[in-house]
């Protein structure tokens, strides 16, 4: 027997005499009845901000403002220019200078400010992580209430990669202080937009 | 040979005995989690209910745990992942030696993952000469310390910004004076950019494992497992065989539960899912046992197998927050530690069930309902029929249990004052040497008159009366 | 059986007195409190005089050998009474919620079943309104044990998301003069344990002076509780440190004595 079977083997000699059925999963009442404020405070929380720029060309403007410094700008949605073409991009490293990556995301979560960005949302998954500073696009009717009505949203089977953003990167793993910034993006800015 | 026996008590005294700083922090830090933990949950008003479904979505997995398998690994490799199967830890670290070595892979980045903990995977690949560097920071702290994780969340939290100073202006030159964690941090991210680009590969974990779509959930807070799986061409990643959940639907319960459990956070800032390898990149699975399946016959223990890896029993574990999670000689500490590691090493770690006042508040916070504490109170009578307990100890214990056999014998002994000692605290004192219920106690006075003396001279006569007919 | 007269005049029940090893030596007061507050609810409480101990110390060592027979001699001793009232959380959860080094017989499973810890017996059983006779003039903390709370659930453990209940605060806020403080931490482990405060002695120790930081940083006077072996380990703590604080079984503030 080659090891995967000897594992199933074993498994399947100490599986527990007992089965438990598969419960039910109610329907929880919902705690959140306006989603926008809700999703904003929990940005807040979790070391995120927002904007509400009325249009596309506001919302230009604003990065242009936000970012003044900035040198590479990385675009992943055809709504923001930056002046990296991540299409031609062939290997995550080139974007290893990317200073702001701007992502347009699915939908957001009013639960808990998350974000729910996908491959083909990213282009090259590296721009999520390899930015310095991230801006995410958002609709602002694009928004669930909880984590339940999100997983029934995600379409896993669509994607290769999928991940729910919540804030910049965080560590508190020095003296217990919070810190932004640990390996991934130090800033997340939402463009309700 | 039987590997040295873990003394977790003389372990956690040195740790409180260091000086007056480490300690009192430690208790303080994992508390404060502890006490967001309850912000959390209390606002969920669902909370109870949510532990008990996601305790009966994980047995329902593990009573069905060899059709979960199958689905996915089929659906795993639907989405052209490759599925490597490993029965223990030498088998896994094998997997890992081999693909990095088909590809002439010779340095890594990894994200926590507490089963390549278990395998002794890091240190297998060093001496295979791959470069390995941890990516999630407090991983870093404690590889660069030479030390293994001390808590599953906060590999680091036993340390000081004053210890993390020293140790990164040995190993990356910052100034040792300053303790400031936004300079260190700073330090350590510029220091780790360059080994994450270097990087031939990227190694994680999984949180949890979705049979119906081969997907898994990677949950950090730093974004360094995605790192790990966005930049380097090759992706590995090291799964239990007790990672499974059913439907892609669960992980709506398990989401809300894992972070707020673990540090009062209503998520991880990143919850990743992985679906088969990114474009233009390689997805590796190793699926592994080492010694999981066996737990999953063992009656009394089976349910450990739930465990989603949160911390939050580390947290609330009073024995735990003045301990360390050093003290256990373990790869798991604290009250989950106590009954996962004798699973590994009976002997070895037969003192940790002993490392707990059997308080119970570990079961109370755990978000799948594992009934911790009686099972360290099971693995308590596995450990004393093992006779694997010191002599001195069984036979104080063996005293005391003849001496309570005798009524006789117990209040003669007992009766008058005088020698009383040599009976209630039979147990107490067992070792007189150390005398150590003296050295921050004074001996309880013991009283003129027992109750039962109190009882004879005062009652008794109308106790006896009304037995009479 | 006798049915004496009292407050509640219809009580009929057999009732016998458990008093744990460790309260009959040092803590005999607590077991006087207990005795005379029953008679005064006209409660009739036997006290077989055969009684040992429980079985805990041995079975929380894991050593189930040495604990079937304190298990057995408790069966004997306690087998035929309506209820078995012990003024100690801990030992009677041994007994309710473990005590399984002996054939669960018939008679074994009643007489676990028919264990009742003190606060629990006065709360749910007697359903005491008032302790009329009861004065107490301090500020007072209160400290449930573990046992008490997570395993026999006399109060509400802080973990759980449900509805606040404290039966033994319940009963003490009916005791005139009394003040309560809350703590800190108020349900956290003082580090008795048993056997743990010897064989774990330093983590024991640090974690009853914190216990005991906490009473004094909340200015108590008394230490209040239905179990006295968390007291007894506490109460060496604080004399050790050179703290000022009294520690008490609650029997003793609800009947108003012997202090």
């Amino acid at each position: 027997m080659n090891p995967r079977e000897q594992i199933f083997d074993a498994v399947r000699n100490h599986l527990p005499a007992e089965k438990i059925d598969y419960p039910q999963i109610p329907v929880f009442q919902k705690t959140i009845t306006e989603l926008l404020p809700a999703f904003e405070e929990r940005l807040l929380d979790a070391g995120a901000t927002f904007f509400l720029p009325k249009d596309l060309r506001e919302a230009q403007f604003l990065l242009e403002q936000q970012f003044g410094e900035a040198s590479v700008i990385c675009s992943a949605t055809p709504d923001i220019k930056g002046n990296r073409d991540i299409r031609q991009v062939k290997n995550p490293h080139e974007l290893a200078d990317v200073d702001v990556g701007v992502i347009r995301a699915r939908f957001g979560v009013a639960e808990n400010g998350m974000v729910w960005l996908t491959e083909e949302d990213l282009v090259v998954n590296a721009l999520g992580f390899l930015s310095q500073h991230l801006v995410i696009l958002l609709k602002p009717t694009e928004l669930v209430a909880d984590m339940y009505d999100a997983y029934v949203k995600v379409s896993l089977e669509d994607t290769a990669y999928g991940c729910f953003m919540m804030g910049p990167s965080a560590t508190a793993d020095i003296g217990a202080v919070l810190v932004h910034g640990a390996q991934g993006a130090r800033s997340l800015s939402v463009y309700l937009v | 040979m039987a590997a040295k026996r873990v003394d977790p008590a003389a372990n956690a005294a040195a740790f409180i005995d260091q000086d007056d700083i480490h300690e009192p922090a430690h208790d303080r830090n994992l508390w404060a989690a502890r006490m967001k933990r309850d912000a959390a949950a209390k606002a969920i008003p669902e909370w109870e209910d949510l532990r008990t479904i996601a305790s009966l979505i994980k047995e329902h997995t593990l009573t069905h745990l060899d059709k979960y398998l199958e689905q996915f690994e089929a659906n795993a490799i639907k989405r052209g992942a490759k599925v490597y199967w490993a029965r223990d830890a030498a088998e896994h670290n094998q997997h890992v030696w081999n693909i990095l070595n088909e590809r002439k892979i010779s340095s890594i980045i990894k994200s926590k993952s507490m089963l390549q903990e278990e395998c002794g995977m890091t240190q297998f690949l060093e001496t295979r000469g791959i470069t390995v560097t941890e990516s999630d920071l407090g991983e870093r702290i404690q590889q660069l310390d030479n030390q293994p994780p001390s808590h599953i969340v906060m590999p680091a939290i036993h340390k000081t910004a004053a210890d993390i100073a020293q140790i990164f202006s040995k190993a990356i030159g910052t100034d040792p004076n300053n303790t400031d964690p936004h300079y260190l941090n700073e330090a350590m991210r510029q220091d780790a950019r360059k080994r994450f680009l270097e990087a031939g590969a990227g190694m994680t974990g999984a949180n949890f494992a979705i049979a119906e779509t081969g997907t898994f959930v990677v949950c950090t807070n730093e974004g360094n497992a995605d790192i790990g799986a966005a930049v380097p061409r090759v992706h590995i990643a090291s799964i239990g065989i007790e990672k499974i959940l059913p439907k892609v639907e669960d992980l709506g319960v398990f989401i809300r539960l894992l972070s707020r459990s673990a540090l009062g956070t209503l998520a991880t800032q990143y919850t990743s899912h992985f679906s088969g390898p990114r474009k233009g990149g390689e997805l590796h699975i190793i699926i592994t046992d080492n010694g999981r399946s066996k737990r999953l016959g063992m009656d009394d223990f089976w349910h450990s197998l739930k465990c989603i890896r949160c911390g939050a029993c580390m947290n609330t574990c009073p024995v735990y927050r003045r301990s360390g999670g050093l003290s256990y000689g373990a790869t798991y500490s604290g009250p989950i530690g106590i009954i996962l590691d004798p699973t590994f090493d009976e002997s070895k770690y037969s003192e940790l069930p002993y490392h707990s006042t059997l308080c119970g508040s570990c079961t109370e916070v755990c978000p799948v309902k594992i009934d911790i504490s009686d099972q360290i109170l099971r693995w308590r009578k596995v450990m004393a029929e093992k006779k694997f307990l010191p002599i001195s100890r069984r036979l104080a214990f063996s005293a005391a249990g003849k001496i309570f056999e005798r009524p006789n014998l117990f209040h003669g002994a007992e009766t008058a004052a005088s020698a009383a000692l040599k009976i209630t605290p039979h147990f107490l004192l067992y070792n007189r040497a150390l005398n150590p219920w003296g050295r921050h106690r004074e001996l309880p006075h013991f009283a003129k008159q027992t109750f039962r003396e109190w009882f004879i001279q005062n009652k008794q006569q109308n106790q006896e009366d009304k037995q009479q007919p | 059986m006798l049915i004496k007269g009292g407050l509640l005049p219809a009580l009929r029940m057999r009732v016998a007195l458990f008093i744990p090893c460790y309260i009959d030596a040092i803590y005999p007061e607590a077991g006087i409190a207990t005795y005379e507050l029953l008679q005064r609810f006209g409660v009739e409480v036997d006290y077989p005089l055969h009684q040992t101990c429980c079985g805990q110390p041995m079975a929380n060592e894991g050593d189930q050998a040495n604990s079937a027979a304190a298990e057995k001699l408790f069966v004997e001793n306690f087998s035929g009474y309506d209820y078995i009232v012990g003024p100690a959380g801990s030992c009677v959860k041994h007994v309710k919620q473990h005590f399984d080094a002996i054939p669960q017989t018939d008679e074994v499973k009643t007489v676990r079943a028919n264990t009742w810890e003190l606060v629990e017996f006065l709360h749910d059983v007697l359903r005491v309104k008032a302790f009329p006779w009861a004065y107490f003039r301090y500020k007072a903390s209160l400290h449930n044990s573990c046992s008490a709370i997570r395993g026999l659930h006399i109060a509400q453990p802080s973990e759980h998301m449900a509805p606040y209940f404290n039966k033994s605060e319940h009963l003490l806020r009916m005791v005139e003069g009394l003040e309560l403080v809350s703590l800190d931490r108020p349900d956290e482990c003082c580090g008795f344990g048993g056997t743990f405060c010897v064989t774990d002695e330093a983590v024991s120790a640090r974690m009853g002076l914190d216990r005991v930081h906490d009473y004094v940083r909340n200015e108590a006077e008394f230490i209040i509780s239905p179990d006295m072996s968390c007291l007894m380990h506490q109460q060496g703590i604080a004399r050790k440190a050179g703290i000022d604080l009294k520690f008490i079984h609650i029997a003793q503030v609800l009947n108003g004595g012997p202090f």
